[in-house]
């Protein structure tokens, strides 16, 4: 697990590379490293992910030779399939990590400064609201993605690699494995992914998850949640339609995939034929997420602004 | 320029009046203390100086107003609003680093020079100092800060002796150079009366009494007064009497002290004296049932 440590912000580079005269992005910085120092589980919690996996994936090295050899027996899609599945579970798994870790992080997130009354430390120091805010923000929406991409990619290279020397152990050639596995490529669409259907589709959530933790003086997954059922359950009895929750839904778990991405039925074809970023950012979903995510964090800003500490 | 202006300053929050047309005028170089009953408007004020708080009225900090213009403001003004609010999760290197990277103008080796006069270990988290070591962090953070307008809330409430005496001693030798401004409020009132030099009693959000130290100390005038002449003391009008030990302890508010010193022993009332005598009087029992 020494790999995706390059992600860690300890070894950020904490010499003073930014003239103080950029007054706007200096703060914006630090905003962001104190954000990872009060949540270390940003980056502890994937990593962990990572590690119990990795753990498990090696000991399961012991049957690759077996599991190899079948493979190589089966038609092209069928042989893509079985050779990358621990490449797509640990890939899915780090995702649903990012997700809940994003998920508790913007609950709390304006909500544990008010608690703890340390908002009144922050607020004697020349950083806005708006700074504040924004950095909050940035870290389900860029931080994690990227931190999730760096992890998922070291933890491929590493299964690769031990999967390779273990192959190559057993007198079996590795050219099936790496043509199955074409890692660079995988991760370009992993990265579209991320950026697309794990942080700019979801973003009207999370922001609204920002906004609610400002705003709740307790409970804030209870006030995040019960107005969206309210909302939904109100628009089922009035209208006997289930538009509001549909919408939700979809920024929550994603329809981005599919305004994102054309889904090849047989592997291996270049997955770069089938991202569709035009189609994405065409979608009037993602612009009116976008504007949604935006009102909210305005929204914050201001009641950062305006409220007291609990 | 003065350092705070306030013109009709007023604070509501729904019907109850927080701070009632208050005028207020200190300049640079001052130290004020800010001294009233528990929900007298204190904070309020303060909030609204610091820009924490949208208010009514005039008011201007270092020239700007404190709610507007806010961002810009807080890089000439530093405040320790009540004890303990450092989070407690952070480390002592890292709230350095963190004001070090936000304010253009901390003194790192400053802070930790103070730091260094202390206990507080630079691996420590918040979570695993005292009470008292809290403050002390704060204080040297704030006191590198080289800062125009220095507003102390409550900043060594629940301290005990030997650290409020401390607090009060580096912020007066390590810190104020007759240039900087220091506004503050608390309850041990005495710990302070050699410190400040300016006075200010607040209740009910309105300013009841405002003076200089040296005004403070040439007005008003404490006697311990010969049972044979408390008539006569009585007859001068004192604006508060009380007993201690079956002797009458008048406080008077410009009598002439050579004619007081005929009744007894004078001596410059403790603020404390002064601040029961002006707000006892104003609100009488009213006031003890409402704090």
């Amino acid at each position: 697990m020494n790999t995706p440590s390059n992600a860690m912000p300890e070894s950020f580079d904490a010499h003073r590379v930014v003239p103080a005269s950029l007054s706007v992005t200096r703060p914006m910085y630090w905003s962001v490293r104190r954000e990872l120092w009060e949540n270390r589980s940003i980056y502890i919690a994937p990593l962990l992910a990572a590690a119990v996996f990795l753990f498990g994936f090696l000991i399961s090295l012991i049957g690759l030779p077996h599991r190899m050899r079948a493979a190589l027996a089966l038609d092209p899609a069928q042989q893509r399939e079985a050779i990358a599945m621990p490449y797509d579970i640990v890939a899915g798994l780090m995702m649903i990590t990012g997700i809940l870790v994003s998920v508790f992080y913007c609950l709390d997130a304006l909500h544990g400064e008010r608690r703890d009354r340390s908002i009144l430390f922050w607020k004697s120091l020349p950083v806005s609201d708006l700074t504040t805010v924004l950095a909050k923000a940035s870290i389900p929406l860029i931080v994690l993605p990227l931190l999730t991409f760096v992890i998922i990619v070291a933890t491929h290279l590493i299964m690769l690699l031990c999967s390779s020397a273990v192959l190559l152990g057993s007198g079996l050639g590795v050219a099936t494995l790496w043509k199955q596995l074409p890692l660079s490529q995988m991760s370009l669409l992993l990265l579209y992914h991320l950026l697309t259907a794990h942080a700019l589709w979801p973003a009207p959530i999370y922001c609204w998850l920002l906004l609610v933790s400002g705003w709740a003086r307790r409970a804030a997954f209870l006030w995040a949640v019960l107005p969206l059922l309210a909302i939904s359950g109100v628009e089922k009895i009035v209208f006997r339609t289930s538009h509001f929750a549909a919408v939700v839904g979809s920024h929550f778990i994603g329809d981005a995939p599919a305004v994102a991405f054309t889904m090849p039925d047989v592997f291996p074809t270049d997955p770069m034929t089938h991202i569709t970023p035009g189609n994405f950012l065409i979608s009037p979903d993602l612009w009116i997420g976008l504007t949604a995510a935006a009102a909210f964090l305005a929204a914050a800003v201001r009641l950062r602004r305006y409220r007291e500490p609990i | 320029m003065p350092c705070i202006e306030a013109r009709g300053l007023r604070k509501t929050f729904g019907k109850t009046v927080a701070v009632d047309g208050v005028d207020l005028r200190v300049e640079e170089g001052r130290i004020l203390g800010l001294i009233g009953p528990n929900g007298a408007g204190k904070t309020t004020a303060l909030n609204a100086i610091l820009g924490l708080t949208p208010y009514q009225g005039e008011l201007r900090v270092l020239g700007r107003d404190p709610w507007t213009a806010r961002d810009q403001l807080m890089r000439d003004v530093c405040f320790i609003a009540d004890v303990a609010v450092l989070p407690r999760w952070i480390r002592v290197s890292q709230a350095l680093d963190y004001v070090a990277g936000v304010h253009p103008r901390l003194d790192r080796a400053k802070a930790e020079g103070f730091l260094a006069k202390t206990t507080i270990r630079n691996t420590s988290k918040v979570r695993e100092l005292s009470k008292g070591m809290v403050a002390q962090l704060h204080l040297a953070l704030v006191m590198a800060i080289d800062a125009k307008l220095l507003v102390l809330d409550e900043p060594t409430l629940g301290l005990d002796i030997l650290y409020r005496k401390q607090f009060y001693d580096s912020l007066l030798n390590d810190y104020f150079d007759r240039s900087r401004t220091i506004v503050v409020t608390t309850h041990q009132v005495e710990e302070i009366q050699d410190v400040l030099t300016d006075l200010m009693f607040i209740n009910h959000g309105r300013i009841v009494l405002n003076c200089s130290m040296e005004e403070f100390e040439s007005r008003y005038a404490e006697v311990t007064v010969n049972p044979a002449q408390v008539a006569a003391a009585r007859a001068l009008r004192p604006m508060h009497e009380r007993q201690v030990f079956g002797r009458s302890i008048l406080l008077f508010d410009r009598v002439d002290r050579e004619q007081l010193s005929n009744l007894g022993e004078v001596r410059t009332p403790s603020i404390a004296d002064l601040f029961v005598a002006v707000v006892g009087n104003q609100s009488g029992q009213a006031q003890g049932a409402a704090t």
